[in-house]
């Protein structure tokens, strides 16, 4: 089989690919999951719902859990300050990873939906009137639609979605239309959309959007995992991620936001930490970013994050994106061959590691099933992406999304699991 | 291979049994199954305490769509008082297979559907408050 490579930067749209130098062989044997023992060998195609994790990341909280677990922060003994140390060290690493300006411009959450949801009570609730607007995209995972649709609720704020073309891409020619009226006060998109796959041109839509006075969100639940990003190059003002689609532990996610709008916003949650002084009647909020880190947070989950960001660098994002790429090609190429098979969404070279399909005839629900038979584990459902379904007029799909210890075995496994299914389906 | 996919799973998948629509009906009810867009509509002509007729319709997977045709093939023509009482084991043992959670709920949705319509409840024999899981 030859292998589909898209051509470096240039070509307008295509995304760059560069050679990917790890070996994912010998990355996959850090990754305990598949030594352990089972029935078959696990064939993992579900990365863009949660990635594995390897083992510096397992040992790392381990190492937490069984040499300085303590509280952070107001502890004044040693493995408290070691503790402190640890999460910290996290926070800094991370903000490097996406090139924030100061790790205080990163806040700890517990994923990229609280994330979103802290934009929208502390940001949102504070600056949006009666009249205004938010642009958003019909390819939002749920966690960027139903915050607003909670403040919409709230307010006259009015909802405007940057349309998709056939091929599953933005209308970016429409957005200064959606625009023009001035009454647009935040643009919030999906970086890497987790059904289409689709790469949307963050830093274009990011001008556009600043160049209209509105605020940008971007999603990067998928991009910040499998992709250099880098905040400041794409010119936004809030970046939400997660760390268990980046090879680190759930209930952790990350907010990076401007730093002149972090300190001008008021907190999220209110409680212990997040504060400098408190009387029994006001409070006065610490600095940042521990103003919007109320209570005590997921000390072990974010030394996981620093160690999956020391892995993840140490691989380097650019050839993890090639190899995510390369897959997807080769996938598609695959995927091509199985007749009554549709995929959603763009051409290869304009997609990360993310491939949603519908098989003639077949329910994804039964598809996912057939293949977990072997094995072989694919997401089937609508990815918490249902307006984005009801525009595409299909119900559901069945999804295979690969990450940096994915193989075109992995691949090839669930070419001949389909096969199995239209087999078992045929009338 | 597969229990989930046996030949009487199949076969009421592939040729359905009560599958249509009745116009006119006494009551309709359709509902969905949000997890995986499963859904089912159900018309009913009822009378006598007995449900004379059932047709159901709609799309989604193999264990959804067999356990409407199964469960509306065995209704069919029944007193009301005897459905009332069919529950989450009865669906089961017409499929005759163990499910986990995920794939539960597409199987009880045909149930759910079938008690939402005629008496408009959403619980049934063996089932706790917080639905199939």
């Amino acid at each position: 089989m030859t292998e589909t490579r898209t051509e470096p930067a240039g070509a307008p749209g295509a995304l760059p690919a560069a050679p990917a130098p790890f070996d994912p062989r010998i990355v996959r044997a850090d990754f305990p999951i598949f030594a352990t023992p089972r029935e078959k060998p696990l064939v993992y195609l579900d990365s863009a719902a949660t990635s594995q994790k390897p083992h510096p990341v397992l040992q790392a909280m381990d190492r937490y859990y069984t040499t300085c677990n303590a509280n952070i922060h107001r502890g004044v003994y040693a493995i408290a300050e070691q503790a402190t140390a640890l999460y910290e060290d996290a926070r800094r690493r991370f903000a490097t990873f996406v090139n924030a300006a100061s790790p205080r411009e990163i806040i700890f959450t517990r994923n990229s939906t609280e994330a979103i949801n802290l934009v929208a009570h502390a940001w949102g609730r504070h600056y949006l009137k009666d009249g205004d607007a938010i642009v958003l995209t019909p390819m939002e995972h749920h966690s960027n639609l139903v915050p607003w649709h909670i403040l919409a609720a709230e307010r006259a704020v009015e909802l405007r979605f940057i349309p998709l073309t056939g091929s599953g891409e933005l209308d970016l020619d429409a957005l200064p239309g959606l625009l023009a009226d001035g009454r647009v006060k935040l643009v919030s998109f999906v970086h890497v959309s987790n059904v289409l796959g689709t790469v949307n041109p963050a830093a274009e839509i990011a001008r556009i959007a600043k160049a209209h006075g509105a605020t940008v969100l971007v999603d990067a639940s998928q991009s910040a995992a499998h992709m250099p990003v880098d905040v400041r190059a794409i010119g936004a003002d809030f970046v939400a991620c997660t760390a268990h689609k980046l090879l680190g532990p759930t209930g952790i996610g990350m907010l990076w936001g401007r730093r002149e709008l972090l300190e001008a916003m008021p907190p999220f949650l209110g409680g212990g930490e997040m504060i400098r002084e408190v009387s029994l009647t006001s409070s006065k909020w610490n600095e940042l970013p521990w103003k919007f880190e109320a209570g005590t947070m997921p000390i072990a989950e974010a030394v996981g994050l620093g160690a999956a960001v020391a892995y993840l660098e140490a691989l380097g994002m650019e050839h993890v994106f090639a190899h995510d790429r390369e897959l997807v090609a080769y996938a598609m190429e695959r995927m091509a061959e199985v007749e009554g098979l549709k995929i959603l969404g763009p051409a290869a070279d304009r997609r990360g590691g993310v491939v949603a399909f519908t098989l003639e005839g077949i329910h994804p629900h039964d598809v996912a099933t057939v293949l977990d038979a072997d094995g072989v584990c694919v997401r089937a459902g609508h990815h918490c992406a249902m307006p984005l379904h009801d525009l595409l007029g299909v119900p559901a799909s069945a999804r295979a999304s690969f990450h940096c210890y994915s193989l075109r075995e992995e691949v090839d496994a669930m070419i001949t699991g389909l096969r199995r299914a239209q087999k078992i389906f045929a009338r | 291979m597969n229990e989930l996919f046996r030949e009487n799973i199949l076969e009421h998948y592939k040729f359905p049994r009560c599958h249509g629509t009745l116009d006119p009906a006494d009551v309709t009810f359709e509902d969905a199954n949000p997890l995986c867009g499963d859904r089912i509509r159900m018309d009913f002509r009822i009378g006598d305490g007995v449900l004379k007729d059932v047709r159901f319709s709609g799309h989604g997977c193999s264990i959804s769509q067999a356990a409407a045709s199964m469960l509306c093939e065995h209704v069919q023509g029944r007193p009301l008082d005897e459905i009332k009482s069919i529950g989450k084991d009865d669906v089961l043992e017409m499929l005759g297979i163990e499910l986990g959670p995920v794939r539960l709920k597409c199987a009880l949705l045909a149930l759910k559907t079938l008690k939402s319509g005629i008496w408009g409840v959403t619980q049934w024999p063996g089932e706790d408050a917080d639905g199939a899981l």
